[in-house]
């Protein structure tokens, strides 16, 4: 302490200071586009290699509904723009490549790889800035608020995911899948890109840490049992009324028959 | 008067009777004992189901009674610091916290909750039951039809309380159930708007609500269900039960068994088998996980918004109607707003509970039967109020059902639209297919009973006649088991009838369809000369039968 | 099978029938005779009947037991629904189940034990009793007597005056409490026309508040918004109240996609575009935004709404178009309202139409 004292009156002081304010200034407008431009500059950390192999990945098993290079048909959206992010939420969780076309892509078994999934994550992202793959950092649920995430997630999420997380009804079919047992970075790259008829949620909307607070309240979800016994599907009073239409009055048909029936 | 008590003549030997004497020397209960103490009760298992939503509602009474020790129905702001860690911090109603500390703070909390709550969804199933095997057996007819009126006025007043203790915990599942009542409120033509801002103490959701609810929920409508309660069982004794019809049992009679001991025991013993059936669902099954939804916010909603099941028929009612198709169902006419798209949904909902009510007299009116009946109908032998109970249950059913159309679609992977598209043909189709296959169900029992009169049981045994002939032989029925297939009436088209003016009216045409399209296929009874008849056919053909049973007119 | 039911399969829709009215019927036989049970006839079965009664007593009694063992032997350190931790709350889990079921099988012993005694040990002989007429027409005939006894000595029928006023005073008496539920609420329907909305109200995020840069508003963005202004405003002064009519969804869509009728041209910014979230059905908040359909569901009685064609009704029970909030941005790039709605929120109530004509007339 008593060095710095001695040193502010230093000539260099002020330049130093002017430095310092200036990196702090352009760090943090660096944070702020970075947040605000998704992350574009982060597809860097993909090397030329795993793009070109994410290419030809791309030509032989997305090319035909996204087009050759990924400019869009009538059967898939564009993916200049998209990011790694939607890339590794589609592939890795088996949506993408869809078996046939329909109403909405659903959660399969994975066609390829995380090396594979990757290099077309690289192809993708090399296309156009985009959101990319979630740090470590903001998946880690130690770190958590799962109170502010439970607000967040109730704000947001729980009209077409239920309160519980357990999925629920779209129109014409579609539906909101499960969030229990689906892995921290793909939810978060589920919010960041809003996949099919999800809608997106920027960071600017709910911000990283905010995500992972929304993650941490589902983790407590899942980890959780219901402390009331079986959860009947947390789906509420339409389980329970069938509950007590089938278990409940089984038992007690079989009760009031044994009541009055004579003993041998 | 002398300064000694009256002494009594009579001195009891036993303890028992020493205790008795005093308490009726006092209270005079010999009368009650010589009333009660061996009164009848016939026995039949279908006959279980007001016992237990009589004693669901006991044990909501007494579980309920622990929970007001807890619970805090004020809807002051209040930030949560209990022990469930998502809620940390939350602000939210008091209520919502004392739900929260009613579930994770009070040791066994959780458990009471939950057997309030199965305990209600039991009390209503329960009376749905009883009250669906009173219509069946035509057990409201004269002169049970006040009490039948009774129960009905009971199952509006379940509705009620279960209504107003869903919404008590003030999350956002309950919440946006308050709101859909704002909504239907405001849609009352003229009154609407007041009743809602009345009900609500200003505008949705206000600041009072939960209180009042409270005390609705725990005062006004309980006081009125144990006096719906007292009076129904009081018209019980008065009427004595109904009973099957059947060997011994007369219109003048009542067979079956003494309350002391036998009845009392298994009614006594029955209490605390529906106890532990909802302790067991309590103990095992999560009800009503209010933490998950959150404390109530106008905001947010989420996905599976159901009311409990005794509601769902109003809320699967309100899904069905299209609002906008093929027109815009609001009105601007007669100095108001007419907002049919939800007053439109209302009609079959209480089109449903008005024929309920009503129902003892439309059916007296139709078949002229104004005689007292304490022998039950087996259902098959009233072929019409089976029928017409099957399109009511098809009927409430598909609302009930329309009320989980998102969850239905989910599960079995339909689009909800055309779940809706299905459900609203059923609503409409469903109860006409409904009575008439119903219908000819029961005449097809009936044919089956008579066959059984008339050639006995097939007894499995095949033997072959000595002109080379298999025949199976029957066996035919005891006195008793065939008395019971025979003792009922069946009743003819009554035609339409002139007035003292010798008109027919439009009503009594009316009158003379419905019994037409009731009793116009019919099967009656077998009688004694048509059984001799058969017996003889039996022997003249050495146990192969002509079909002598069925005379064609016209 | 014997042939004989063929004929009365062919005559399906005809009457079977016997004699017509007043046919002889089957005498009623008379109550079966008794038959007597195992625990009647042989002693060994009685006394074994006994012993499974006290048996189920005593586990009555465990059940007990297993209730104060699950009440006050568990034990749980920390808090519930710990992401870190599951264990405290599947100790509560346990005991949920531990005190239930020791409920459940003190009741089931008791009940069950009860109902075997009575099935196995007590008489099973069926008993009659006659009925007798709910109300004999002799007791009619006296209890009309008295009534119009008490009538005539009560003198109501020679002094109309008397029974005149008293008609009227009970008639109003009941109604002074009755006047109390007048204050239930206040009876001012306008208060359902505005919102907090107004012009240069900022939209801030719901929950966190922070206000909204348009540019943060990416295409597919779904924000739920409030007005800034309703931060204001404490509990006491009817926030709830206010925040249930101003809910608002934010979207963007593609500006190409947009249908915009005549007088709402300038209401989006950029396809950026605000709805009230309550439906316009019995106001759930309609939260579910497809953002490839850019349908817009009800949870709560599945109503959809084409945000694309300003909030039109395309399916379900809703009967109008959600409300548009016309929007703008600040100085500073934010959101903004440029005023409050046009149309009273929320479902449709009896001074509706009346309201939007007003609403209509304030605006010009």
């Amino acid at each position: 302490m008593k060095a710095l004292s001695q040193k502010r009156r230093h000539p260099l002081a002020a330049i130093v200071l002017l430095a310092l304010a200036l990196l702090l200034t352009g760090g943090l407008y660096a944070v702020a586009t970075a947040t605000n431009e998704a992350k574009a500059e982060t597809s860097t950390t993909y090397t030329a290699t795993q793009a070109q192999e994410g290419e030809k990945l791309f030509i032989s098993n997305c090319a035909t509904c996204h087009g050759t290079n990924a400019e869009g048909t009538a059967d898939g959206p564009s993916l200049v723009g998209v990011g790694a992010a939607a890339v590794d939420f589609q592939v890795g969780t088996g949506r993408m490549p869809m078996q046939m076309q329909g109403t909405q892509a659903q959660l399969k078994p994975g066609q390829f790889n995380e090396e594979q999934t990757d290099q077309l994550a690289a192809y993708v992202s090399s296309l156009g800035a985009g959101p990319s793959v979630p740090e470590d950092e903001y998946l880690d649920v130690s770190k958590g608020d799962a109170a502010n995430g439970a607000k967040i997630f109730l704000a947001n999420c729980a009209m077409c995911h239920n309160a519980a997380g357990v999925g629920g009804a779209l129109t014409r079919g579609k539906f909101a899948p499960t969030l229990m047992g689906v892995s921290e970075k793909h939810i978060y790259e589920a919010m960041e890109t809003g996949p099919q008829n999800m809608p997106v949620f920027n960071d600017a909307n709910i911000t990283p840490e905010e995500k992972r607070d929304v993650i941490t309240y589902l983790k407590s979800q899942e980890v959780n049992n219901s402390p009331g016994g079986f959860a009947l599907g947390s789906l509420g009073p339409v389980a329970e009324g069938l509950l007590i239409w089938t278990l409940g009055l089984g038992i007690i048909l079989i009760f009031t028959v044994w009541l009055t029936s004579r003993s041998a | 008067m002398s300064h000694t008590t009256v002494e009594t003549d009579y001195q009891a030997k036993t303890s028992t009777g020493r205790i008795a004497n005093f308490v009726d020397s006092r209270v005079g209960l010999s009368g009650i004992i010589k009333e009660f103490g061996r009164k009848i009760f016939p026995d039949h298992w279908t006959f279980m189901f007001g016992e237990v939503a009589l004693y669901s509602l006991v044990i909501l009474i007494l579980s309920g009674t622990f929970l007001t020790l807890w619970f805090n129905p004020s809807m002051a702001p209040v930030a949560y610091d209990g022990s469930y860690v998502p809620m940390k911090g939350t602000e939210m109603s008091v209520a919502y916290a004392s739900t929260l500390h009613i579930s994770f703070d009070v040791r066994g909390g959780l458990l009471l909750r939950q057997i309030h709550h199965w305990a209600a969804l039991m009390f209503m199933l329960a009376l749905t039951i009883h009250m669906l095997r009173v219509f069946f057996t035509g057990a409201f007819r004269r002169p049970r039809e006040l009490n039948w009126v009774v129960g009905c006025v009971l199952f509006i007043l379940g509705i009620a309380a279960g209504f107003t203790g869903y919404s008590l915990p003030d999350d956002v599942l309950s919440g946006n159930g308050l709101r859909i009542v704002d909504g239907i409120m405001k849609a009352l033509p003229l009154v609407g708007t007041y009743l809602s801002l009345f009900f609500f103490g200003g505008e949705f959701p206000g600041e009072q609500l939960i209180g009042r609810l409270y005390s609705m929920h725990i005062m006004i409508v309980p006081a009125l269900i144990l006096l719906c309660v007292a009076i129904h069982l009081f018209m019980v004794v008065v009427h004595k039960h109904t009973q099957y019809p059947g060997p011994g049992r007369t219109e003048g009679n009542v067979v079956g068994f003494p309350v002391g001991p036998v009845y009392a025991a298994k009614a006594g013993g029955f209490f605390f088998i529906v106890f532990g059936i909802i302790a067991f669902l309590a103990s095992t099954f999560t009800i009503n996980a209010i933490w998950n939804y959150g404390p109530y916010d106008p905001s947010p909603v989420q996905a599976g918004t159901q009311p409990d099941w005794y509601v769902g028929f109003g809320d699967g009612a309100l899904r069905l109607m299209p609002g906008a198709w093929p027109w815009h169902w609001e009105f601007n006419v007669l100095g108001g707003t007419w907002v049919f798209s939800v007053l439109g949904p209302l009609i079959p909902a209480g089109l449903i509970i008005m024929a309920m009510f009503i129902w003892p007299w439309l059916e007296r009116w139709v078949t002229k039967d104004n005689r007292e009946h304490h022998i039950l109908d087996r259902p098959r032998n009233a072929p019409y109020r089976t029928g017409v109970g099957v399109a009511g249950i098809i009927a409430y059913g598909t609302l009930m059902v329309a009320a989980s159309s998102d969850l239905i679609a989910t599960h079995f992977h339909l689009s909800l639209n055309d779940v809706a598209y299905w459900l609203r043909a059923s609503l409409i189709l469903g109860p006409l297919v409904g009575f008439f296959v119903t219908q000819r169900v029961c005449l097809a029992l009936q044919r089956k009973d008579r066959e059984l009169v008339l050639h006995g049981i097939e007894s499995g045994q095949v033997v072959q006649l000595p002109h080379g002939e298999f025949i199976e032989v029957h066996k035919p029925l005891d006195e008793y088991r065939r008395y019971k297939l025979v003792n009922f009436e069946s009743p003819a088209p009554l035609a339409a009838q002139p007035n003292k003016k010798g008109k027919i009216s439009f009503a009594e045409k009316t009158r003379a369809g419905l019994s037409k399209i009731w009793f116009q296929d019919r099967v009656v009874s077998v009688t004694p000369a048509e059984l001799e008849a058969a017996h003889q056919a039996h022997d003249e053909n050495h146990g192969s039968v002509a079909a002598s049973d069925t005379k064609e007119i016209h | 099978m014997g042939n004989h039911s063929d004929d009365a399969r062919k005559t399906s829709s005809v009457v079977v029938t016997s004699h017509e009215e007043g046919k002889e019927t089957f005498p009623n036989p008379g109550l079966p005779p008794h038959a007597p049970r195992l625990t009647d006839v042989d002693p060994h079965k009685a006394k074994s009947a006994e012993r499974q009664v006290s048996l189920l007593f005593v586990i009555s009694i465990l059940g007990a037991i297993l209730f104060w063992v699950a009440y006050f032997g568990i034990k749980i350190g920390g808090e519930y629904y710990d992401v870190m931790n599951p264990e405290p709350t599947n100790a509560l889990r346990l005991q949920n189940l531990l005190l239930g079921l020791g409920i459940a099988f003190s009741m089931f012993g008791i009940g069950i034990g009860v109902v075997h005694w009575a099935r196995t040990l007590m008489p099973d002989h069926e008993m009659v009793e006659y009925r007798h007429a709910v109300s004999a027409e002799a007791d009619r005939a006296e209890a009309q007597e008295i009534v119009e006894t008490i009538i005539a000595e009560s003198g109501i029928k020679r002094r109309p005056l008397l029974r005149n006023t008293l008609i009227g005073s009970v008639i109003l008496a009941p109604l002074t409490f009755v006047t109390f539920l007048r204050d239930l609420g206040p009876a001012d329907p306008s208060v359902l026309k505005h919102t907090m909305w107004d012009k240069g109200v900022r939209l801030v995020r719901d929950p966190s508040g922070t206000p909204i840069k348009a540019s943060d508003v990416t295409l597919g963005s779904a924000y739920h918004v409030l007005p800034e202004n309703l931060s204001s405003l404490s509990h006491d002064q009817g926030y709830l109240n206010e925040k249930a009519k101003a809910v608002v969804l934010l979207m963007r869509l593609d500006p190409s996609d947009l249908k915009v009728s005549a007088g709402r041209e300038d209401w989006n910014v950029d396809g950026i575009i605000a709805y009230s979230k309550v439906c316009t059905h019995v106001g759930c908040p309609i939260a579910l935004y497809e953002q490839r359909t850019h349908h817009l569901l009800c949870p709560c009685h599945q109503s959809t709404f084409d945000a694309a064609d300003e909030c039109k009704v395309v399916f379900g029970p809703a009967g109008h178009a959600l409300p548009q909030l016309p929007i703008a941005v600040d100085s500073e790039g934010y959101l903004v309202a440029q005023s409050d709605f046009h149309e009273p929120v929320g479902p449709a109530y009896w001074e509706r139409g009346k309201h939007v004509k007003e609403m209509a007339g304030e605006t010009k």
